[in-house]
């Protein structure tokens, strides 16, 4: 039997549906009755209310799904979207990070013999405590950010488009992490993202928080999960600097704009790919597939381009970005 | 107070050269000038004179946005751009005061549009892209303003095919415009990418507090990155690194002395110093072409009504 799913506190209502289910179906089990009459009407009753609850979802309840433990990760994508994985390690000039992965891989569709083969690059975070404190929670020390803009150099030089998967906390803060430049890795990756002339698409699949998440942020294509979030500050930072306190949270989670909804609407993101119902974590699989065809999608608008018009357009779709009078 | 205290309160006492209440008197009228590290008093004038730096201590002081400009720039060169831009409120951002209430009185306050004041101008006679950031401006908060006058500068000047120097003083990105100051980031290294496509140079100048946002991204792709004594500078903030490690850091720790030993900064200049040492490195970095060109013309390439610094 299948772990019990994790609980958010506002998928409380939902519980009670849960447990009659799995309390009826137990009772089948024991005995010969017929039940599926009454699990289909629960079933049906539950997947209308969480689709309700999940229409309706605030920031800061976004917040609580883009980070919740089950919720697929980078790793998880790559094993569910990809063919022939092949994880590549370390920055060559002190470590290998394992808050961030890449790879090279082949993106096939059905009718596509071949496949498409990309470089894969993301930040991962660990599926329990354990794989946590090895994953540094998702938090990329610098050599994090140096084994990324390797694996966007290769990809360069062989032609492979580049897959980003942004899921991270923020930048490690930590002593070693910034007498070892994070600053400045994050900044050359900037910059660097910006001369590749192969496609570049960036998907927040979880949580993107601040210079750590645009550190492989910098694509012709920025996507984003339904439920994922992005924003230039952590609210809970946000809230403990501007607010003087951790209370204010949710108002800072309304305030900074961090939803898919949001970006979208303000020309920070170009798509928002749905999730299914109760969020990806519920159908990893299904979320994987719709993700595969976004990516393909997307790719085959891209590659129609040449290596200088992309950089061009990439150029400018930043270029553009901001609000101010003249 | 202990003895150790008691005896610096008399050294100090004992160097003052007037009476305290005297001294307040002409402190409040601007007169002399208290060193908020050592304490000593200066005649403000002279404080000026040094770029603002005590000249018992060599403390470097925080410089306006103005001041940095006519400390710089040959008198009568400068000419401003993009002076006009000012910051939106695309968020209808709200914390303990709205956004827009906060620009109005920084704006009142400080008589600057925003954070970033960006133009043209010479420097012992070479032509310089020249931006600098104001603390005095929240901080020195990058919002959309500061990364559109800093990417039209660079733009402008690779088009006339000249060095950028960027003086920073920053918390880093401003969170009351959310992710479009993120973007600024992005924004503002496509733009020296392109500069540094040209195979153009560009010094950053690092100055007391580089930090945040600003730190990850132009204050660390200079082709030659020069720091000024002492300065903070870093990614996170001490703060936040010292709750998440549970230890107190080294006293050096994030100063331009400590990115100097790890190989991030390339030369740390006092401020008294530091036109002559831009100079010295721009003329060591301009192409035959550009030595031919500051020969046949003592003109400024096409520049608009030069006006004197502020």
């Amino acid at each position: 039997m299948p772990a019990e799913p994790i609980l958010l506190d506002f998928e409380k209502p939902l519980m009670e549906f849960e447990r009659s289910i799995a309390q009826i179906r137990q009772m089948a089990e024991a005995g010969n009755e017929d039940v599926s009459e009454q699990v289909n009407q629960l079933e049906f009753r539950a997947a209308q209310l969480r689709h309700e609850i999940f229409a309706n979802l605030t920031p800061d309840q976004r917040l609580k799904v883009a980070r919740h433990p089950s919720r697929p990760s980078t790793l998880d994508y790559i094993q569910g979207i990809f063919e022939d994985w092949t994880e590549l390690h370390g920055d060559r000039v002190y470590s290998d990070d394992p808050a961030m992965v890449g790879g090279v891989a082949c993106l096939k569709m059905q009718d596509d013999n071949d496949g498409q083969p990309v470089v894969i690059i993301g930040q991962q975070k660990g599926r329990d405590t354990k794989d946590n404190i090895i994953r540094n929670f998702g938090m990329p020390q610098p050599d994090g950010y140096r084994k990324a803009l390797r694996l966007m150099e290769h990809a360069n030089r062989f032609g492979m488009p580049i897959l980003t998967f942004i899921d991270t906390p923020g930048a490690y803060p930590g002593l070693e992490a910034e007498n070892r430049g994070q600053g400045e890795a994050i900044a050359r990756n900037l910059r660097e993202m910006f001369s590749l002339e192969v496609p570049i698409i960036c998907t927040v699949i979880g949580e993107g928080m601040s210079g750590g998440a645009l550190g492989i942020g910098i694509g012709d294509r920025v996507l984003m999960l339904e439920h994922a979030v992005y924003s230039v500050i952590s609210p809970e930072s946000c809230s403990s600097i501007l607010w003087r306190d951790v209370q204010h949270i949710k108002e800072a989670a309304r305030s900074l704009k961090i939803t898919a909804f949001d970006l979208k609407s303000m020309g920070i993101i170009d798509q928002i790919i749905p999730e299914p119902p109760g969020g990806a974590h519920r159908a990893p699989l299904v979320m994987a597939q719709t993700l595969k065809e976004t990516l393909a999608n997307n790719l085959l608008e891209l590659q129609a381009m040449t290596g200088k018009e992309r950089r061009s357009q990439r150029y400018q779709k930043f270029r553009s970005m901001g609000q101010f009078l003249e | 107070m202990s003895l150790i205290d008691w005896f610096a309160d008399r050294r100090k006492s004992q160097n003052a050269p007037i009476s305290p209440e005297h001294q307040q008197r002409e402190i409040a009228d601007g007169l002399w000038t208290k060193c908020e590290e050592c304490s000593a008093l200066h005649y403000t004038k002279d404080v000026i004179e040094n770029s603002l730096v005590c000249p018992a201590c060599q403390h470097h002081n925080k410089v306006e946005g103005p001041q940095r400009i006519a400390q710089l720039i040959d008198h009568g060169s400068w000419s401003p751009i993009n002076e006009h831009l000012r910051s939106m409120d695309p968020l209808h951002f709200e914390d303990l005061k709205p956004y827009v209430e906060r620009l109005q009185q920084t704006v009142q306050k400080t008589g600057l549009t925003d954070a970033a004041l960006t133009g043209f101008g010479m420097l012992k006679g070479h032509p310089i892209g020249l931006g600098v950031m104001d603390f005095r401006f929240m901080g020195g908060s990058m919002g959309s303003v500061v990364g559109e006058k800093f990417t039209r500068l660079i733009e402008q000047s690779t088009d006339r095919s000249i060095p950028v120097v960027l003086v920073c003083a920053s918390g880093g990105a401003r969170m009351q415009e959310g992710m479009f100051s993120l973007m600024q980031m992005a924004k503002i290294s496509a733009a020296l990418q392109q500069h540094q496509e040209a195979r153009l140079l560009y010094i950053p100048v690092l100055t007391n507090p580089t930090t945040g946002g600003v730190t990850a991204s132009f204050a660390m792709l200079g082709d030659i990155i020069i720091a000024e004594p002492k300065a903070m500078i870093g990614f996170a903030g001490r703060r936040v690194i010292e709750q998440t490690l549970r230890q107190k850091l080294p006293d050096d720790f994030q100063t331009a002395e400590s990115l100097l030993k790890h190989g991030f900064v390339d030369q740390i200049v006092p401020r008294t110093k530091l036109k002559n040492t831009l100079a010295k490195l721009l003329r060591l970095h301009q192409r035959p072409t550009d030595q031919h060109e500051l020969k046949n013309s003592t003109e400024v390439p096409p520049l608009a009504s030069p006006v004197a610094p502020r």
